[in-house]
C-alpha cells in the first residue's frame, strides 16, 4: 500500500503543477504596473474650493491628466494620441478642463472630478500656426466670456458649456502670423495682435459677443521683428527686433500703436544677442542676455529700466495674482547639492515673500520649469507651493522647504531596455530571517490551503497575500537560484538610466548621463558591456550607455559605461565622432568586455574598447567582420566590409575604414521600405531539426544573418483609408546580410503596412492590413534548409556519409525552401515579441501588443504553416491544432489582465534561469512586468502549491495503513480463534 | 475585486446608468465640406452583472485606422471623428473588459460624405453607427466554489475514498461470502503463505 501511495503521488503532483492562466487573487503576485504621465508642459492649479486640491497637467507624452496634489497620484488621465498634441490647457467654470491639441484644431472638455469627456469639437485650420488657449477665469456660466481659441490661422470663440463655436475669425490672410490674443480682465474687446511678414503690426480690435471687427489698425517697423514676443500687459508687448539687440514696445492702447525703441546694450553693459524668456510676468519680462537673466521693467509710458539680474540658470515661474493687487513669481536656482526657491513680488523685487532651500538628488538635473500656486495660511499669511519640472523630467511638489512628494516621469519615455544580474549573495552575510517556528509554518501553509478551497475570510486573504509576498522573499537585492530577481535598465530619452527591481518595480538606482561636450545628451541605446561568468570575477557587470549630444544624427555621440551593481559610472568620454549604429561584435577581451564597433556618419568604424588586445582580437576576424546598412527613405540597403585602417586620414589606429561589399536597390516607383527586422543576437534555438509526424526530419535554416524587409507600394504607405486595394502591394523579403542574396520573396497583393513583425528561430511573423478583406492579417514565414534534407539516414550518420560537420558557409547558395500561412486577426497591433527561454527548449509565445495597450500572448502553434483544416490523429497528437481563417483571441491569455500599458511602445523578454520562465517588460506611458511560462511551470511547484494538503494527506494515508492493519490483525485473530 | 463580484445589486445599478438606451436615432450622419467628412457614432455597452472590473466611459477609446485618430465618448456614448477624408476607414473600440469588432467604415465621396458601416467579424452591416461589444472579456480564471465534488474528485480525494472502502466496505463484503468457500480461500492463502491484507483484494473481486 506505501508503495502504491508512492506511485500515486506523481500523479497528485503534476495535476497539482498544471496551473492555467492567472486567478484573480494571484494578479500583482509575480507582476507589477506603474502608471506615469511624461514630462509635464503645463500645470493649472485648482484649489479654490475646498475638498479635494488637484493640478491639471499636460505633458508630452499627449496626456492630460489629473494629479492629487497632496500625494502625487493620479485621480484620471487620458493619452491622446501621437498626433494629439496638447498646445494648451486651462479650467472653464472651475469644473471642466479645457484642451487645445492638433495645432489648435481639436478643442476638449473634460470633466473635472472623473475626467469623462464632456464635449469635443473641432476647429477650423487652414495651415500651421501657433496656437494659443485663453480660458477665462471667470466663474460666471456666461456667453459672454467665450473660450478663445486661435489656430490654424482662425480665432475661435467657444462656449465654455457644450462647446458650442459661437463665432469665428478668419485671419489666414497673406503673410499675416497672429502672436497674441489678449483680452483684458472684464472687457469685452479682444485685442489680436500679429505681423505682416515680420515687418508689420497690425492690431484687431473684436468684440467677444459678436466677433465684429471693431477697429483695426496697422503700423510698419522698418527693422524687423525676430518673432519672439513677451506681453507685459493687457495693452503691451515687448518684441526683440530682427538683429536681436533691441527691444520694441508695442504699446496699442485704444487701438493706436505705438513703438518705442530701446537697445539692448543700453540696459546691459556689452551685450549679445539677446533672448526673450516665456515666463509671464506682469508689467516685467526676463530677457537672457550674456548668459545672465535679467529682469526688465516696463514702465507706464513703456519706457525700460533693468530691475534685477540672475544666473541664467534659472528658472521661474508665471506670476501669479496675490492678495491687494500684487503679483509675485516663483524663481528656482542651484548652488552645489541644493536649490533655492524664492518668491518674490513683481513690483518689488528686493520684497522676498519666500525663501526656502531644499536638498536635491544631483541626478535630477537641472529645475527645467516651475509652476507656482499660493495658499491662504491659517494665519491669513500667503503661503506658496511649486509644482518644478527637472531635467530628468521628474516633477517634484515642494512646499515648506520640502519635497512633498515626487514622479518620476523619466519612465514614461523609456527608448531601450536591457536586463542584468544582481550581485550573489555572498557568505556570513544573511539577507532573510530563517523560517521562524515550524508551527508559524504549518499555520501558513494551513491559511493557503483555506484560500485554495475559497474558506478563507476577508482578513485570511489579505494575510495570505502578505505571507506571499514575504515568503516569496522576491524583493530581495540578490540573486536568486531561479534567476527569478533581476535588474531591468531603462534608459530614457532624457539621458537617465534607471535600474528597476524585477520583484516589485522599485528604482534600485538612477544615474543621469553626463557630457562635458554639450549641457544634456540624450540616449539613445544600451548595450551589455560586460558579463564576467568566466574570467575577471571580481569585476562587477557593467553595461555602456550610447548617447548623442542634440537630436540630430550627425551630432558628436557620448559613451558611460556604468557599473549595474552599484549604479555608479566607471567612465564616460565624448567620443568626438558621430553614432549611426552600434555592432556588438561576438568577441570578448580578457575581462569579458565585448568588443563594439560604432560606425559614424562618414563611413568610419570605430573600434571599443580602445585596448591593444581588443585591437588584435580585432585584427585576427579582420576579414570575418560584415554589417549592413538600411536607408529607408531611398530604398536601398548596403552590405559593407572591413577595408582598412584610417591611418591615412586620422592618426587614431582604432578607426577603420569600410567598403560596400552588395547594394539591394528597390524601385523606389513601385516599393518603399516600411519595415526591417533581424534575429534578436543573443537569442538560444535549442535544435536544428524538427521531426515531423510522418518520422520525416526538417532542418531549420538557423543563421543570425537574415534581414526581413518589408515594402509597400509608395501609394500604400500612408494611412488606412487612402489608398485602394488595387493600388497597394506588401512584398516581403528575407536576405542574406552576408552576401545581399535575396532567398525569399513573398508578395501580397491588395495589403498594406503598418507591418509589425517578429523574427526568431527559423521563422518571422508579421502583422499587415488586408485592405481587400478590410481586415489585419498575420502571416508566419519558416525557412528551412533543403541541403541537410537527405541527413535522415541512420546508416548514413554511422558511416558519416552526411554533412552535419560541414561548415556553414553564406559564399555558397543555400538550398532553402519556406512554408508560410496566413491569418486573420481581429485587432491592430502596436508591437510584437515572442518569449526567450534560457536554452530554448520550452515552446514559444508570440506577446502581442494590442491597440488598447494590452499585451495577449499567442502561442506559436497558432501560427504553425503545418496547420491544416482536418489534422491526422498523428497530427493531432502533436499538437496540431485544425486550421481556422482567425486566430483566437482567448481573454484569459492577456497577459496584463486587467492592466493597460498606455501608449505602448515596446516589450522586451529576457530568459530566466528556469527553462520554463521568461521575464516580459512592456513600457510605453506605463511599464509593466510579469514573468510568464508558455508551456507551464514545468521544472517548478507554483507559488500557490499546498504543501498542507499533501502533509495531510501523506499523514491521513499513514493512519489509514495502520487502522486497516490493526483491524486484518484482529480479524485474523477472530479467524484463528474460530 | 471579489466584494465588487458578489455585491451584484451595486452593479446592475451601475450598468443601467452606464447603458443610456436612447431611441433610435439617425446617425452615421455625415457633413462637411470639399474632401474632409465627419463620423458620428455611439458606443452601447449593456449592463451586465458578470464585469468583474467596473467598465467606464471614462476610459474607452475609439480609434480611427489603427490609432491614427483617438477619440473618447461623451456622457451619452457619443463619438465624432472630424476630418476624414472620403475612403474606407477602420474604426475599432478599445474598451476593458468588451470586446468589439472592428467595423469597417465606407465614406463616399459621390454621396457627400454617406457613410456605410459594417461589422468587420460578423460581417454584419449597421442601419446606424451603434456598436455594441461582441462579448464580455473576462480576464481571470474563475476560481470553482468550494464543492465537496471537486475534493473527492481530486486524486487525493480518490485515495482517501479507496481507502474508505477497504477499510469499512471490505469486511461487510467478507461477511456476505460463504463460510466454507471462505475457509477454501484461507486455506489457499496459507499454503501460498502470501500475508492476509493483500490477498483480501482479489479475494473481494472474486466476490463480485
Amino acid at each position: 500500500m506505501a508503495i502504491r501511495v508512492f506511485l500515486l503521488l506523481p500523479v497528485f503532483l503534476s495535476s497539482a503543477i498544471v496551473s492555467f492562466s492567472l486567478y484573480e487573487d494571484q494578479a500583482g503576485l509575480a507582476d507589477w504596473h506603474q502608471r506615469y504621465i511624461g514630462k509635464v508642459k503645463h500645470a493649472v492649479f485648482h484649489t479654490q474650493k475646498t475638498g479635494r486640491k488637484r493640478v491639471i497637467v499636460s505633458t508630452e507624452e499627449n496626456v492630460v491628466a489629473s494629479l492629487d496634489l497632496r500625494h502625487g497620484e493620479i485621480f484620471w488621465r487620458h493619452v491622446l494620441g501621437t498626433k494629439d498634441a496638447i498646445d494648451g490647457v486651462g479650467i472653464a467654470l472651475g469644473k471642466y478642463v479645457i484642451t487645445l491639441s492638433s495645432e489648435g484644431s481639436t478643442l476638449r472638455a473634460w470633466n473635472l472630478p472623473d475626467g469623462q469627456m464632456v464635449w469635443e469639437t473641432a476647429l477650423h485650420s487652414a495651415h500651421h500656426s501657433k496656437s494659443l488657449l485663453s480660458v477665462p477665469i471667470n466663474l460666471k456660466v456666461d456667453k459672454d466670456y467665450p473660450i478663445t481659441v486661435f489656430g490654424g490661422g482662425y480665432l475661435h470663440a467657444v462656449s465654455a458649456l457644450d462647446g458650442e463655436v459661437l463665432w469665428e475669425k478668419d485671419f489666414t490672410a497673406e503673410g499675416f502670423e497672429v502672436q497674441r490674443v489678449l483680452q483684458p480682465l472684464g472687457s469685452t474687446v479682444i485685442y489680436v495682435l500679429g505681423f505682416v511678414n515680420l515687418s508689420e503690426a497690425v492690431v484687431y480690435q473684436i468684440d467677444s459677443k459678436s466677433g465684429e471687427v471693431l477697429a483695426q489698425k496697422s503700423m510698419a517697423f522698418p527693422g524687423g521683428f525676430s518673432g519672439e514676443i513677451s506681453s507685459v500687459s493687457s495693452d503691451k508687448v515687448v518684441v526683440l527686433d530682427s538683429t536681436k539687440s533691441i527691444l520694441v514696445t508695442i504699446g496699442f492702447l485704444d487701438g493706436d500703436i505705438s513703438f518705442q525703441k530701446t537697445p539692448i546694450s543700453d540696459l546691459v553693459e556689452d551685450s549679445g544677442n539677446a533672448e526673450i524668456l516665456s515666463p509671464l510676468l506682469s508689467n516685467m519680462l526676463a530677457v537672457k542676455v550674456n548668459k545672465r537673466t535679467v529682469f526688465v521693467k516696463v514702465g507706464g509710458e513703456g519706457k525700460l529700466e533693468v530691475v534685477d539680474s540672475l544666473s541664467d540658470e534659472t528658472a521661474m515661474s508665471d506670476s501669479l495674482a496675490v492678495a491687494d493687487d500684487q503679483e509675485a513669481f516663483a524663481s528656482v536656482h542651484h548652488e552645489g547639492s541644493k536649490i533655492h526657491l524664492m518668491v518674490k513680488l513683481v513690483n518689488e523685487l528686493d520684497n522676498v515673500l519666500l525663501r526656502e532651500t531644499i536638498e536635491m538628488d544631483q541626478h535630477r538635473g537641472r529645475v527645467h520649469k516651475v509652476f507656482m500656486n499660493n495658499y491662504i495660511r491659517t494665519d491669513r499669511s500667503n503661503g506658496f507651493r511649486a509644482l518644478i519640472v527637472m531635467e530628468d523630467h521628474s516633477l517634484l511638489l515642494l512646499q515648506q522647504g520640502a519635497i512633498v512628494w515626487s514622479r518620476e516621469e523619466g519612465l514614461a519615455s523609456v527608448t531601450d531596455v536591457t536586463t542584468a544580474e544582481l550581485p550573489v549573495e555572498k557568505d556570513g552575510v544573511s539577507v532573510a530571517k530563517v523560517e521562524h517556528t515550524l508551527f508559524e509554518w504549518l499555520k501558513g501553509h494551513v491559511l493557503k490551503l483555506k484560500g485554495s478551497l475559497l474558506l478563507a475570510s476577508p482578513e485570511d486573504v489579505v494575510a495570505i497575500q502578505e505571507l506571499r509576498v514575504k515568503s516569496s522573499g522576491k524583493n530581495k537585492l540578490t540573486r536568486d537560484h531561479n534567476g527569478f530577481r533581476k535588474l531591468i535598465l531603462a534608459l530614457t530619452r532624457g539621458g537617465k538610466l534607471f535600474a528597476l527591481h524585477t520583484g516589485d518595480g522599485r528604482i534600485v538606482w538612477s544615474m543621469l548621463l553626463k557630457s562635458q561636450a554639450c549641457e544634456r545628451p540624450n540616449g539613445i541605446s544600451l548595450y551589455q558591456w560586460q558579463v564576467p561568468h568566466h574570467h575577471a570575477m571580481d569585476k562587477n557587470p557593467s553595461v555602456l550607455v550610447v548617447g548623442r549630444c542634440g537630436s540630430d544624427s550627425s551630432a558628436p555621440g557620448v559613451l558611460s559605461f556604468v557599473d549595474v551593481y552599484t549604479g555608479k559610472e566607471i567612465t564616460s568620454s565624448d567620443i568626438g565622432h558621430s553614432v549611426v549604429q552600434v555592432l556588438p561584435l561576438p568577441f570578448t577581451d580578457s575581462t569579458e568586455q565585448r568588443l563594439h564597433l560604432i560606425a559614424d556618419t562618414v563611413g568610419h568604424v570605430h573600434l571599443y574598447p580602445k585596448t591593444s588586445e581588443a585591437l588584435s582580437i580585432f585584427q585576427r576576424e579582420f576579414q570575418n567582420i560584415y554589417w549592413y546598412t538600411v536607408e529607408a527613405d531611398d530604398g536601398i540597403i548596403r552590405g559593407h566590409v572591413m577595408k582598412s585602417s584610417c591611418s591615412g586620414e586620422t592618426a587614431d589606429e582604432y578607426c577603420f575604414t569600410t567598403r560596400e561589399l552588395w547594394t539591394v536597390v528597390f524601385p523606389s516607383e513601385s516599393e518603399k521600405i516600411i519595415s526591417t527586422l533581424t534575429r534578436k543576437s543573443n537569442e538560444v534555438v535549442h535544435t536544428q531539426a524538427k521531426v515531423n509526424t510522418d518520422q520525416d526530419l526538417l532542418y531549420k535554416y538557423v543563421s543570425k544573418n537574415l534581414l526581413f524587409v518589408a515594402t509597400v507600394s509608395p501609394k500604400g504607405a500612408g494611412e488606412i483609408g487612402s489608398v485602394t486595394p488595387e493600388e497597394s502591394s506588401l512584398v516581403v523579403y528575407l536576405i542574406d546580410t552576408i552576401t545581399g542574396r535575396i532567398l525569399h520573396r513573398l508578395s501580397h497583393q491588395g495589403c498594406q503596412g503598418p507591418v509589425h513583425a517578429v523574427f526568431s528561430e527559423n521563422w518571422v511573423v508579421y502583422h499587415y492590413f488586408n485592405l481587400r478583406a478590410h481586415k489585419y492579417e498575420v502571416t508566419v514565414v519558416e525557412i528551412y534548409d533543403q541541403s541537410r534534407a537527405e541527413n535522415k539516414n541512420v546508416w548514413k550518420l554511422i558511416l558519416g556519409k552526411h554533412n552535419l560537420t560541414a561548415p556553414i558557409t553564406s559564399y555558397s547558395r543555400p538550398e532553402v525552401f519556406t512554408k508560410s500561412q496566413s491569418y486573420f486577426f481581429a485587432q491592430s497591433v502596436k508591437t510584437i515579441a515572442v518569449t526567450s527561454t534560457a536554452k530554448g527548449i520550452t515552446s514559444k509565445q508570440l506577446l502581442i501588443g494590442t491597440i488598447g495597450d494590452q499585451i495577449l500572448a499567442l502561442d506559436k502553434r497558432f501560427v504553425d504553416p503545418r496547420r491544416t483544416l482536418n489534422p491526422s490523429q498523428a497530427e493531432k497528437e502533436e499538437g496540431i491544432i485544425p486550421l481556422t481563417d482567425s486566430l483566437p483571441i482567448i481573454p484569459q491569455s492577456y497577459v496584463t489582465h486587467s492592466h493597460r500599458v498606455e501608449g505602448l511602445r515596446g516589450i522586451v523578454t529576457a530568459p530566466s534561469k528556469l527553462e520554463s520562465t521568461t521575464h516580459v517588460f512592456a513600457y510605453g506611458v506605463d511599464l509593466f512586468y510579469t514573468r510568464l511560462a508558455p508551456s507551464k511551470t514545468y521544472d517548478s511547484l507554483t507559488d500557490d502549491f499546498s504543501y498542507a494538503l499533501l502533509l495531510i494527506t501523506i499523514v491521513v494515508l499513514v493512519a489509514a495503513i495502520y487502522i486497516t492493519w490493526a483491524l486484518s490483525e484482529k480479524k485474523e485473530l477472530s479467524e484463528k480463534w474460530r | 475585486m471579489t466584494q465588487i463580484i458578489r455585491s451584484s445589486p451595486v452593479l446592475a445599478f451601475i450598468g443601467l446608468q452606464i447603458c443610456f438606451i436612447f431611441f433610435a436615432s439617425t446617425l452615421t450622419c455625415t457633413s462637411g465640406s470639399e474632401d474632409s467628412y465627419t463620423i458620428t457614432g455611439r458606443v452601447k455597452i449593456p449592463p451586465s452583472n458578470v464585469i468583474g472590473h467596473t467598465a467606464k466611459f471614462s476610459n474607452v477609446k475609439v480609434l480611427l485606422n489603427g490609432g491614427l485618430k483617438i477619440t473618447f465618448l461623451r456622457p451619452d456614448g457619443y463619438f465624432t471623428f472630424h476630418k476624414v477624408p472620403a475612403g474606407t476607414h477602420l474604426i475599432e473600440v478599445s474598451a476593458m473588459g468588451y470586446f468589439f469588432s472592428p467595423v469597417r467604415v465606407d465614406v463616399s465621396a459621390r454621396h457627400r460624405g454617406k457613410v456605410q458601416a459594417t461589422l468587420i467579424e460578423t460581417r454584419r452591416s449597421l442601419t446606424e453607427m451603434v456598436l455594441e461589444p461582441l462579448k464580455e472579456e473576462q480576464y481571470y480564471e474563475i476560481r470553482e466554489p468550494f464543492n465537496v465534488m471537486n475534493i473527492v474528485k481530486s486524486p487525493m480525494g480518490l485515495m482517501v475514498g479507496f481507502m474508505v472502502v477497504v477499510v469499512f466496505l471490505m469486511p461487510k463484503l467478507m461477511e456476505n461470502i460463504d463460510p466454507e468457500e471462505m475457509k477454501q480461500a484461507q486455506e489457499e492463502m496459507r499454503r501460498q503463505g502470501v500475508p492476509s491484507l493483500t490477498s483480501l483484494l482479489p479475494g473481494a473481486g472474486a466476490s463480485r
